[in-house]
Order: structure tokens, then C-alpha cells, then sequence
């Protein structure tokens, strides 16, 4: 199993923190991984991404020029990464700010209305969480239990208390993920 | 026993020279390289280890510092990415005069002048052909993953004692930046004064003793007849590394057709180019030098009766190559394909330009 992720959206949205997550969850189950940020002036304002790779083998190139998996929370970054999923990959989007959805054909495309949620939850700051949980009830690479144990991992320990909270993000995530289109 | 963590490459070099008995790094910030810094202020190891970290007023200083702790037979290192090691330069030549160990990290961004913060590969000449003045040469060191970040720091103090001579670990922004499952070493103890005598000779300036003359770390000789005796010995030093010291990685060359060359993050790239290229019928391989100084000259020119054609792979307008070519020795056609100014080539790209360059003309 090779899972090749691409996190986009703007800075501060918690799209590094997402692949830093998922990256943790995977070496919990023993599989390779690596997280490649965009980093420099995105980093200060504007779009960020994260290339997330979870492999059973060796990784080769952290770069890549297409996807298994496009998470896109930001109307640049769906302009940007749309066209670099494989045929028969995953785009998963937030819609808030989006003005032209999706147009392809060829992809599985998932809606998950992350900010909206977890304003309703009461804080933006799970927003992130909101989305993995709906990335990891598409494609379960990775368990709940290691999620936790890489969540755990990333966090500061200061911000333990924290860890329900985050973990109820995940779940109502899986919830509330809508099919728009499968191929 | 090894602890497995999950590191940035910047963060793998920081904690492997805490791990490695380092007695002190001296460095000034610079993006894309300033996470090693960082972490060891943030680690305190002057509490685990005894081990200095001290932010220096600028690259010249830190490099002297170096030069200076390295003198007394201490484990010295600095990094710092390309503009600040052009700041260096003068410091390393010095320290290569003088025949002091110690390690100096790149991780290299897109220039020339200050450029960008992206990752780039255009301090080859600088590091393999001397970035400072004389008849010197650097053991250059270079990673392609987070592990070999933290296990080159050891596999370069070895070597800059075993020979003493300055090495240097020629990165870049996008192995610094990135995150991979890293393997760390178990902690060692610093050496004190007398371990490093008794393991590496009595060269260092840490105290006359009665029962020898005196020890005296200088680059400077004006007599001209001193200076070429001291120059021939280097030349015999640089020549037996050149004999010893070379490391390098194949993949899949047995039965390659046509080969990549290329090291860091341009070598991941191509380990992705090897498996698209196989997918299409293409018979390619990857020669990945470890060592670039000195450079795995011998097995590409073995590997060029082997193959059709060559493709160096670089993030730079094309220094490497000439390295490549020297090796082949004009027995195939040799040609570059690079992104620079911090553009990372990808995988599609490379393979585009191999069949371009190299297969629509055989």
C-alpha cells in the first residue's frame, strides 16, 4: 500500500499539523512515511500544502507531480491541484470560499463542510480535525487507535486536555462527509 | 538501543551531534537551515552533554569559532545555508590549511546572491572545488533522507579526524525541511582532552607537554619552499581519501540502459524517475554519489561501457555534470537537466527529459 497526499489550503488552517498527524499515525503502525511542507512565504499568510506519503515500502521521491488524494480547503489550492489527481483518485474539499467547485470527470469527489462544523462545535480550531476525520472514513489508511497515538504525539503536551475534543472532531468528520460524485 | 522518531533533517543533524559527543556548534540563523539552531538551544545539551551552542554574531564568527575549538581537538561544527557558507569560505580554506577537523553543514537554497529560501543544488563547485582560496579539498558528504542527516554527522567527525581535514554535509532546503522516520543513535560521552589525544594523535593545541615540542595550528607558512612541502602533503592526503573514502549507491544499474546521476533530493526524485521509467519499458538506473567529494568517478566510468547515455540530474544549471563527464571519459553522451532559483524538478519531468535528451536521438 502506497497512500500519496497532497493537504492544501491557506496558513494557519492547520494543513501541516494535518500531514504531521497522519504522518505520526502511520509510523505508529510501522509503515514508512514522509511530510513534505511548502514552506518560506507561504508560511507567513497565503497557501501552504503538505505532500503526506504513508508507504509498506521504501518512499522514493517526497515530490510528486500527481496524487492519490487531493485534501484542498481553499479555492487557489483546488486551482492548483485539481488536475494533479490520478484518474480515479480522491478530492476531498471544503467548500467555504469555494466559487468554482470541481469540474472533473475521471476523480471520486467528497464534500466536507469542515468550517461550518466545527463553528457549530464551538471552535474553528478543530477544523482540521473536522476534515481527517472525513479523509480517514474514505480511505481508512491509517486506524483510530494509531490517529490517536500520532495525535498524541504531535500535540504539546500542554494541550493533552485537549485530545477529546480533537478526537470528537475526527468522529463527527466521518459523519458528516458528503458523496458528490464516485467513478 | 536506537529510538525511532519522526524528524525534520534539520532537526535529525541538531539532535545526532548532541548524540555523537559534540563539544559545540557555533552558527548564525539562516532559513532554510535555522531548525538546527533552533533545536539545540530548545534541547539545552549544554545540560545533557556539556555540549556549547552559541548563537555567534555572524557566519565569519561562527566559522572562526570553529576554527578555534577544532585547534584544542574538540568536535567543532556550524551550518548554514548557501549565502552564509559564501561568508565562511575564507574560514574553511583556513581551517583546511591548518588540518583541523570539523563539520560544516550546507543546506543549500536557490542562488545565486541571496536568491531564495527554496532548495536548491548550486554550491557544488563551491563545495567540491574549493568555495575558498588554495589547493584545498572538502570530504563532502550528501544525505538523501532524514536518516542519513543524523547519520552523516558521526560518518563526518570520523572521517575529519581520521584525516584532518574539514567535511562538510552538503543538504538542502527540502531534506532540512521535511519529515521522515528517523532512527537516532544512543547518546555517547564527549571525549575528554586525553581520549582525544590517545585516539587521534597529539596535534591539538591543549597544553605543552614536557616530553614534546610545542603544537602549533597555523595556515600560514611564508618561506615558499614550507608552503609546497605542506602542499604536497595535503595533495597526499587528498589523494589517499580519493583512494579510500568514495561511497556512492546503485539502483537497479545491473541491467540499465541508461543511467541518472544524481545526489540528495534530486536522487529521491530519480529513485521515483527509475520506477516510472521501468513501468514504460525503460531500462533506467540510478548511480547516487554519498561521497561528492571524492567523487564516485571509477564506477560511472565502468557503468558507461554499459550504458547508452547519461543524464545528470541536479538542482543547479548543471555542475555536476562536469564531474560525470570527466568520469565517462567522452565513452557515451552525458547531458544535464536541473530546475534552480528553488524550483524542485518533478518525477514526470525528469523522465520527460531523459527520453528527450537521450533516447529520441539514439
Amino acid at each position: 500500500m502506497t497512500e500519496e497526499i497532497i493537504i492544501a489550503g491557506f496558513g494557519g488552517q492547520g494543513v501541516l499539523s494535518m500531514g504531521k498527524i497522519l504522518a505520526y499515525s502511520g509510523i505508529m503502525q510501522d509503515q514508512e512515511v514522509s511530510w513534505m511542507p511548502s514552506y518560506g512565504p507561504e508560511m507567513r499568510g497565503g497557501t501552504a500544502n503538505v505532500t503526506v506519503i504513508v508507504s509498506d515500502e521504501r518512499i522514493s521521491s517526497p515530490i510528486l507531480n500527481e496524487y492519490d488524494t487531493a485534501i484542498i480547503l481553499n479555492q487557489q489550492s483546488l486551482d492548483k491541484f485539481e488536475k494533479m489527481v490520478k484518474p480515479g483518485g480522491l478530492l476531498l474539499y471544503d467548500n467555504n470560499g469555494i466559487i468554482h467547485p470541481p469540474t472533473r470527470k475521471d476523480i471520486n469527489i467528497q464534500l466536507v463542510e469542515a468550517a461550518k462544523e466545527a463553528a457549530l462545535m464551538g471552535s474553528t480550531k478543530i477544523f482540521n480535525m473536522v476534515v481527517l476525520g472525513a479523509y480517514l472514513k474514505l480511505k481508512p489508511i491509517v486506524n483510530m487507535e494509531n490517529v490517536m497515538k500520532g495525535l498524541k504525539k504531535s500535540i504539546p503536551e500542554r494541550h493533552h486536555k485537549l485530545l477529546p475534543m480533537n478526537e470528537q472532531a475526527i468522529k463527527r468528520g466521518q459523519e458528516i462527509v458528503q458523496e458528490v460524485q464516485v467513478v | 538501543m536506537k529510538e525511532l522518531r519522526l524528524m525534520k533533517g534539520n532537526e535529525a543533524i541538531a539532535e545526532a551531534a548532541i548524540r555523537c559527543g559534540v563539544d559545540a556548534y557555533y552558527g548564525y540563523p539562516i532559513t532554510p537551515q535555522s531548525e538546527v539552531m533552533e533545536y539545540l538551544m530548545s534541547e539545552e545539551p549544554h545540560k545533557r552533554t556539556g555540549m556549547v551552542v552559541l548563537q555567534a554574531e555572524s557566519e565569519v564568527a561562527s566559522i572562526n569559532m570553529v576554527y578555534g575549538a577544532a585547534s584544542g581537538g574538540k568536535l567543532a561544527m556550524t551550518s548554514s545555508s548557501s549565502p552564509g557558507i559564501s561568508l565562511m569560505s575564507e574560514g574553511i580554506s583556513y581551517i583546511a590549511g591548518a588540518e583541523l577537523p570539523c563539520l560544516v553543514v550546507n543546506v543549500q537554497r536557490g542562488g545565486p546572491g541571496l536568491g531564495t529560501i527554496q532548495p536548491g543544488q548550486a554550491d557544488y563547485f563551491q563545495s567540491t572545488k574549493g568555495g575558498g582560496h588554495g589547493d584545498y579539498r572538502l570530504i563532502v558528504l550528501a544525505p538523501a533522507s532524514v536518516q542519513e542527516m543524523a547519520d552523516f554527522v558521526e560518518l563526518s567527525f570520523e572521517l575529519a579526524f581520521k584525516y584532518r581535514n574539514p567535511a562538510m554535509i552538503l543538504s538542502d532546503g527540502a531534506i532540512g525541511q521535511m519529515m521522515e522516520k528517523v532512527y537516532l543513535p544512543a547518546q555517547k560521552e564527549r571525549l575528554s582532552n586525553e581520549e582525544v589525544e590517545k585516539r587521534h594523535g597529539s596535534w591539538a593545541s591543549i597544553g605543552k607537554k614536557p616530553n614534546r615540542e610545542r603544537n602549533i595550528i597555523t595556515s600560514l607558512a611564508l618561506q615558499s619552499e614550507v608552503q609546497e612541502k605542506h602542499n604536497f602533503k595535503l595533495q597526499a592526503k587528498y589523494k589517499q581519501i580519493e583512494e579510500t573514502e568514495v561511497r556512492y549507491e546503485e539502483l537497479n544499474c545491473e541491467d540499465a540502459e541508461y543511467l541518472l546521476v544524481a545526489y540528495g533530493t534530486s536522487a529521491r526524485i530519480c529513485q521515483k524517475v527509475v520506477q516510472l521509467g521501468r513501468e514504460k519499458g525503460i531500462k533506467i538506473g540510478l548511480l547516487r554519489p554519498i561521497t561528492l567529494w571524492p567523487f564516485p568517478s571509477q564506477i560511472i566510468n565502468k557503468l558507461a561501457n554499459q550504458v547508452k547515455g547519461i543524464l545528470s540530474v541536479e538542482m543547479s544549471a548543471g555542475q555536476m555534470i562536469e564531474d560525470v563527464k570527466l568520469a565517462v571519459e567522452g565513452k557515451v553522451k552525458v547531458m544535464h537537466y536541473g530546475r534552480f532559483g528553488g524550483m524542485i524538478p518533478a518525477p514526470d519531468e525528469v523522465l520527460n527529459a531523459l527520453e528527450e535528451k537521450l533516447i529520441k536521438n539514439n
